[in-house]
């Protein structure tokens, strides 16, 4: 018999209390990894839908949100005309409601942009993006929970408006949204001759910094930010991934009270029994290595049965309806490591008490009165 | 006592109370234990037998008097591990054994202890089996032994490490009259044909008669008749 095999049978000696920490590690893992799988889903989302075919985004310098910038409409065509600027876009965010869904995202776009082209058109067609009033355009998903089709009548507020064409694209928030041609939003949202942000794409990459620096001198209001570096700045995702990560941390703070439970239960119910591995030989190192382990392993379980769990959910999401296809989730490497490390870190942490405890234990002691 | 044999134990004016001072168990007991002896610590429940074997042991600190075992002072935290990984060896009155695990799982955990390859400890664990009779039982879980057998195994399992003395608690005292015998004979054996020196803290006189000494406790005091 071996160290770790010593580990394993006294796991499954108690197994059902070692089944209870493995499910509340398991909670935890699912979790953590739902919500900021979740979470940086819609991060991955929203940059996407702000970096199409673009290098710059430029907005106005210290908005709450970026449905509160505005960029004027004269900004935005003077810095189009700019030298070294191979294309500039405007985009305007708003939110629609339709009876029965009262928050549905809704893009303002100029006719030439790049996500109307990559958008494979499931009905209607491109060229007519803008030709008409009185028209909307819907992502798939869309159109699938407002049950409409070309054609149809689709009630948006106060208006009635024709659905004239039907469009897929990857992006969950676009899929689950509706479009209408840049003058028809700023109509629609009261923001005449402004957009929310607009979208520039620079004929060298390498001149970005220069263009920072005009913009910052031309047009003080505004700022230009490269894509990454708004992804880090933009206080919506950085609030959304603190809440994330803070929620996951209550979750697995409750797994390692759970663990912590479970591995002092362990300990006090066998008291004499550890007394016995110390009068056989064992050190004050080895009793507690053999409770750590013991942690260790419940977490190796839990994380195993927790990425299952979370996997599942996050598999299931999109498919429900009540979500509008704006689930999309992401789950990179470095939040299965974070999830990963978290689940040993609070495994270990919840057992060093109770570790500490065996080690303390005086076999004469626990033989004499037990 | 056994002139030719080595000394293992020197203990000189061991005294141990509780309750801050208010249970007195031993007060200045001395003795000396050799290689190949089989000595009895014989006295009532509450006479302090269990308490010097403690002592001896390391499981345990004396509150004075001075104590050397192998070599080794007990009262040591390093000694301490020393004694119970390659110079002791206890047998209680309850077996103490792991529930759940198998006979030979038990007998390797002094093994595990001092990280002996697990082919050595399968072959040792063999060897002890066979002499006590139980090699058949070794797949076998705990529970589903006599008493007998598990005190056998529980001689086994302090044996595992080779160890140079067994301190034996009771290891007759929940046992029938003939399991009682089996278990006596095998220690003695033991001090007899391997030269291990066995103290045996014991309520029963025909045991404490048949020994190679017999240590009077009461108490808390030690006399030889």
């Amino acid at each position: 018999m071996r160290f770790l095999s010593l580990i394993l049978i006294n796991l499954r000696r108690h197994r059902w209390r070692a089944l209870i920490g493995v499910a509340g590690i398991g909670f935890g893992v699912a979790a953590m990894l739902t919500i900021l799988g979740i979470v940086n889903g819609a991060i991955v989302m929203f940059e996407r839908i702000l970096s199409s075919d673009s290098h710059y985004l430029v907005l106005e310098k210290n908005v709450s949100d970026l449905f509160f910038s505005a960029v004027p409409d004269e900004y935005s065509a003077a810095i189009g005309k700019m030298p070294g600027v191979a294309s500039a876009h405007r985009l305007l965010f708003g939110i629609v409601s339709s009876p029965g869904y009262p928050v549905i995202t809704c893009f303002g776009l100029e006719s030439d942009d790049p996500r109307l082209k990559r958008a494979e058109w499931q009905s209607g067609q491109r060229v007519d993006f803008g030709r008409l009033p009185n028209e909307i355009f819907l992502g798939s998903r869309a159109s699938e929970f407002l049950h409409v089709r070309l054609g149809d009548m689709l009630p948006i507020g106060a208006t009635q408006l024709r659905v004239a064409g039907i469009l897929k694209t990857e992006n969950g928030f676009e899929d689950g949204g509706v479009f209408l041609p840049l003058s028809d939003a700023q109509q629609f949202f009261h923001r005449p001759n402004v957009c929310s942000v607009l979208a520039v794409q620079l004929q060298d990459k390498a001149t970005g910094e220069e263009f920072k620096r005009l913009i910052e001198v031309a047009y003080p209001k505004l700022i230009a930010l490269e894509n990454r570096e708004f992804n880090q700045s933009y206080h919506s995702f950085r609030i959304l991934k603190t809440m994330a990560w803070a929620v996951g941390l209550c979750a697995f703070l409750l797994g390692g009270l759970g663990v912590a439970n479970t591995m002092l239960l362990s300990v006090f119910s066998r008291i004499r029994e550890i007394a016995v591995l110390r009068v056989c030989g064992f050190s004050e190192r080895q009793v507690a290595g053999l409770i750590l382990g013991e942690a260790v392993m419940v977490a190796a379980a839990g994380s195993l049965v927790g990425f299952g769990l979370g996997g599942l959910v996050l598999l299931g999401l999109p498919h429900v309806p009540q979500f509008q296809g704006y689930v999309q989730a992401d789950v990179g490497p470095l939040v299965l490591a974070s999830i990963v490390a978290t689940t040993f870190a609070t495994a270990v942490v919840g057992a060093i008490y109770p570790a500490w405890f065996a080690s303390r234990i005086q076999p004469a002691e626990a033989l004499r009165y037990e | 006592m056994n002139e030719t044999g080595k000394m293992l134990v020197s203990a000189r004016d061991l005294s141990k109370s509780y309750d801050k001072g208010r249970i007195t168990v031993l007060n200045g007991v001395s003795l000396q234990v050799y290689s190949g002896e089989i000595v009895a610590l014989w006295g009532a429940s509450g006479s302090g037998k269990s308490t010097l074997l403690h002592l001896l042991g390391g499981l345990d600190l004396p509150d004075r008097g001075d104590l050397s075992v192998c070599g080794l002072d007990p009262r040591l935290e390093r000694d301490r591990l020393q004694l119970r990984r390659r110079h002791l060896g206890f047998v209680f009155q309850l077996h103490n054994l792991i529930p759940d695990l198998t006979v030979a799982e038990n007998l390797s955990v002094p093994a595990l202890a001092v990280g002996t390859t697990a082919s050595d400890t399968s072959a040792r664990a063999r060897l002890l089996a066979d002499q006590v009779g139980i090699i058949h039982r070794l797949g076998h879980r705990i529970q589903d032994l006599s008493g007998g057998e598990r005190q056998r195994v529980a001689i086994c399992r302090a044996l595992m490490n080779s160890p140079r003395l067994l301190l034996a608690d009771e290891p007759t005292g929940s046992l029938d009259e003939a399991n009682g015998d089996l278990i006596f004979s095998l220690l003695k054996e033991l001090a007899e044909h391997s030269g291990i020196a066995v103290v045996l803290a014991t309520h029963e006189f025909r045991f404490a008669d048949a020994c190679h000494r017999r240590l009077h406790m009461r108490n808390g005091k030690v006399s030889e008749p």
